[in-house]
């Protein structure tokens, strides 16, 4: 691939409709053209950003329709539309307006609960719970949504998340109820549990493929039903199962093993959250600056030239899995020591499979990991504020974010609806491989 | 690889570039007032988040029953839906009573939406499940104002109201009718998982018909479920049973119920939620002579279509627990502790027979209502291990 031929910078027409079939090519009035043309032009372009941007607002617009066209009064309201248009109309962008509002209420800020702090002084906690909460549904997406995108920025498929998450959360259980140490040791050993439980998990389609060629795919997808069922199983007998129950319920966590909240007991975020974005920019610093992170990038866009020049693509997928497994595990650890503090089953919701979307919402970096997550995470959480203000189901949440998945998956189709430039060799490109890569 | 896309893209400008510049201005256009609009939108929504509420909403309501599901979801055909039933119920008997809940998607949902519940000023927060416990307990030891009921679990605080039911004293009746309807001698019965909501159930049932086979020297076999030899009082562990380990497969509830026919048995009770849906769908292509009882709710009013399978339902009146629970909290009567449903206040029965009131002999119908009264009265062991198992 070449690096940033035809890029934004070395692109920016000026007046005259580009005759340009080559998109590397800069006409001569380029660089004289002034700020504000050239930062205009970059919204007609078919760079990440944009097609991220118009990806999520053509999903919002199709999702208000979608809550329009499921309200009763909306409905009602058309269908006497010949007496009253107006009501038709006012109904139709307030309900939908309602609905949005209520999730960016819910999950960012509530102007009303600012103002109500501000004349009384109190309830300052309440301004900050959407924040907070956002953030803690979004640290066990940031951790596994990171392992996965290692994965597919490498050319492995790890849709094992969810039993990798499975496996760190018995793994820092154990830990967290059997060890009797001080917070400064017990936690950080928990974490590390944590991680290993993940890690082992990984580590079985990673070697399985390198050894035997066994798709990773197929691997994961098993493994997940293996931890599901083993989870199932251990809730039911020592030493895992609470004493005195015959619920599928663990035992709970020691204090010590459990995670401190970063501003008071009032506001959910904790310490798990900082470890996710370190987690973050541990990825990044590997990715871009260690001669590994170096091989995981060449392996991933050609193994062929990877082995070439003499990395061992054996030992590679590998580790890719092994580390994809270890974050993913961690997203297990930050749930069970960050806000639940024990098991039972199902355990850990949709979180493994929601990280292959915030994967690709993230197009596998790690800064769009975190914004990938965040947006999810601000769209699980302010749905139910939704629900509560408006009657409208969490369920049609669910969409918005499918079809925010939908069009982000769908570059060329987003790029046409707009009438986007393209961009050169990297304004438009897949997020991942083919699954035979 | 790759550049598949890239390639294709890089062929397109050639072919329409002679609108690239007005296409541009568009859709640069098009971005801002997009992006205004949506802000707009957010800034409306926050500044009058009622404005478009429902008429009814408008009327200040002065008591909101609240209820946070499991990750079943509101829809459950099982308890989260019942617990639902019965806040609806009490909001048709009582008009200043408004109804709203919050589904759980996963076990993390859970105390942040008993937060955002009493964040929301609710009069009472129903949870369901033992999987909820720790947290309603949580939270009703943070907010001791708050009241909270929890179905399917003790309680021992003054907020909080644990509805539980000794469902095994109907499906004793049910494991009797179940026996005595059997053509081929064998019935057999499966559960959603193996905890004490469930086995309690499949514990009086599997009692009920070794009841039978004693009372009537017959020798009805019970598939599905053999109860523990002794067990702590209150937990009915099973010594081994069939169990599909969750309440939404339908397809392994048609396997099991095969599995089950394919060994004679005519009468299935499954214990499993809307897993039961697949036992239905397994027992009507069975064809003629093949029966089921339902379980948790009435049968004939909640899967209707399968009715003319159902010799009778085993319900367990969480709907009306709740419905009292939520009244007795807006009169200000609400105590906490605990509710035990049973035949006798009603809390746990044998729905009508309904298709079946004229093909169940008189005979039955008449030792059950007998046996009805004994349970009521003490009089009846329900300890599947009191009788031998044929």
């Amino acid at each position: 691939m070449s690096a940033t031929s035809g890029g934004r910078g070395a692109a920016p027409v000026g007046d005259e409709p580009a005759p340009a079939s080559e998109p590397g090519v800069t006409p001569a009035s380029g660089p004289q053209a002034p700020w504000w043309s050239r930062t205009v032009r970059l919204f007609g372009e078919a760079n990440p950003l944009v097609l991220t941007v118009l990806a999520m607002l053509s999903a919002v617009v199709l999702g208000g329709v979608l809550i329009d066209a499921t309200s009763t009064t909306v409905l009602h309201a058309w269908s006497r539309i010949g007496s009253h248009p107006g009501r038709a109309l006012s109904l139709t962008v307030t309900t939908v307006a309602d609905a949005y509002g209520a999730i960016f209420t819910g999950s960012i800020i509530s102007p009303s609960a600012v103002s109500h702090a501000v004349s009384t002084g109190k309830g300052w906690t309440g301004v900050f719970t959407p924040l907070s909460e956002t953030a803690t549904y979004a640290t066990p997406l940031i951790f596994a949504g990171l392992g996965v995108a290692l994965g597919f920025s490498t050319g492995v498929f790890n849709i094992g998340a969810q039993g990798q998450l499975i496996g760190g959360a018995l793994a820092a259980l154990y830990a967290g109820f059997e060890l009797h140490l001080p917070i400064g040791i017990h936690l950080p050993l928990v974490v590390l549990a944590g991680a290993a439980g993940g890690a082992a998990v990984g580590f079985v389609p990673g070697i399985l493929k390198a050894r035997t060629g066994a798709h990773e795919v197929i691997v994961t997808i098993m493994l997940n039903y293996v931890m599901i069922y083993l989870l199932d199983y251990l809730l039911t007998v020592q030493p895992f199962q609470q004493p005195g129950q015959t619920n599928a319920v663990s035992r709970v966590l020691s204090g010590t093993a459990r995670q401190p909240h970063l501003f008071g007991s009032g506001l959910s975020v904790n310490l798990s959250f900082i470890l996710a974005l370190a987690m973050g920019a541990a990825m990044s610093w590997f990715m871009r600056s260690s001669t590994l992170g170096f091989s995981f990038r060449v392996i991933g866009s050609n193994p062929d030239a990877g082995r070439t020049a003499g990395m061992s693509v054996a030992k590679v997928t590998t580790l890719v899995m092994t580390f994809s497994g270890l974050l993913a595990g961690m997203a297990g650890m930050a749930t069970l020591t960050g806000t639940d503090f024990y098991l039972s089953s199902p355990y850990g919701g949709n979180i493994g499979f929601d990280a292959i979307t915030v994967a690709l919402l993230g197009r596998n970096k790690p800064v769009g990991v975190l914004l990938g997550s965040l947006l999810w995470a601000s769209l699980e959480y302010g749905a139910k504020n939704m629900q509560l203000n408006t009657g409208i189901p969490v369920d049609l949440a669910s969409v918005v974010q499918a079809l925010i998945v939908f069009f982000i998956a769908t570059p060329l189709l987003v790029r046409d609806i707009y009438h986007l430039r393209q961009t050169g060799a990297r304004g438009v490109q897949l997020f991942t491989k083919g699954w035979s890569g | 690889m790759a550049d598949i896309t890239s390639s294709a893209a890089r062929v397109a400008p050639d072919q329409r570039h002679s609108g690239r510049r007005w296409a541009a201005a568009f859709s640069a256009i098009g971005v801002v007032a997009v992006a205004a609009t949506t802000a707009g939108v957010a800034a409306s929504g926050a500044t009058s988040p009622h404005r478009a509420a429902p008429a009814a909403r408008a009327h200040a309501a002065k008591f909101l029953a609240c209820e946070v599901t499991d990750t079943g979801g509101i829809n459950d055909e099982s308890f989260n839906q019942s617990a639902y039933a019965g806040a609806t119920e009490a909001a048709a008997i009582n008009h200043n009573i408004t109804t709203t809940y919050l589904q759980s998607s996963s076990t993390s949902d859970y105390t942040p939406n008993i937060d955002r519940l009493l964040a929301k000023g609710c009069g009472i927060i129903v949870t369901v499940g033992f999987d909820m416990a720790n947290n309603t307990s949580a939270a009703a030891k943070a907010n001791p104002k708050a009241k909270f009921a929890i179905v399917d679990f003790p309680s021992t605080q003054k907020n909080l109201l644990g509805l539980t039911y000794e469902t095994n004293q109907d499906a004793f009746l049910g494991g009797y009718l179940a026996a005595a309807m059997s053509k081929s001698g064998v019935v057999g019965t499966f559960g959603g998982q193996e905890i004490p909501p469930v086995t309690i159930y499949m514990n009086g049932w599997v009692a009920g018909v070794r009841y039978y086979d004693k009372v009537n020297h017959a020798h009805v076999t019970a598939l599905g479920y053999v109860p523990a030899a002794k067990s702590a009082p209150g937990l009915y562990a099973a010594k081994s049973g069939e169990f599909t380990n969750n309440f939404t497969d339908q397809t392994l509830g048609a396997t099991i119920t095969k599995a089950e026919m394919a060994q004679g048995a005519d009468v299935i009770f499954p214990v499993a939620g809307a897993v039961g849906l697949g036992a239905a769908q397994a027992v009507k292509s069975a064809g003629a002579g093949h029966y089921m009882e339902w379980v948790d709710t009435d049968g004939c009013l909640s899967a209707k279509q399968y009715c003319s399978l159902f010799l009778t339902s085993v319900t367990k009146g969480i709907a009306t627990s709740v419905r009292d629970a939520v009244l007795s909290a807006y009169n200000g009567t609400f105590h906490g502790g605990n509710y035990t449903g049973t035949l006798k206040n009603g809390g746990v029965a044998l729905s009508p027979y309904h298709d079946f009131a004229h093909d169940i002999p008189a005979k039955v119908k008449a030792a059950i209502a007998s046996l009805k009264a004994r349970i009521i009265a003490g009089k009846i062991n329900l300890d599947p291990n009191a009788y031998p198992a044929s």
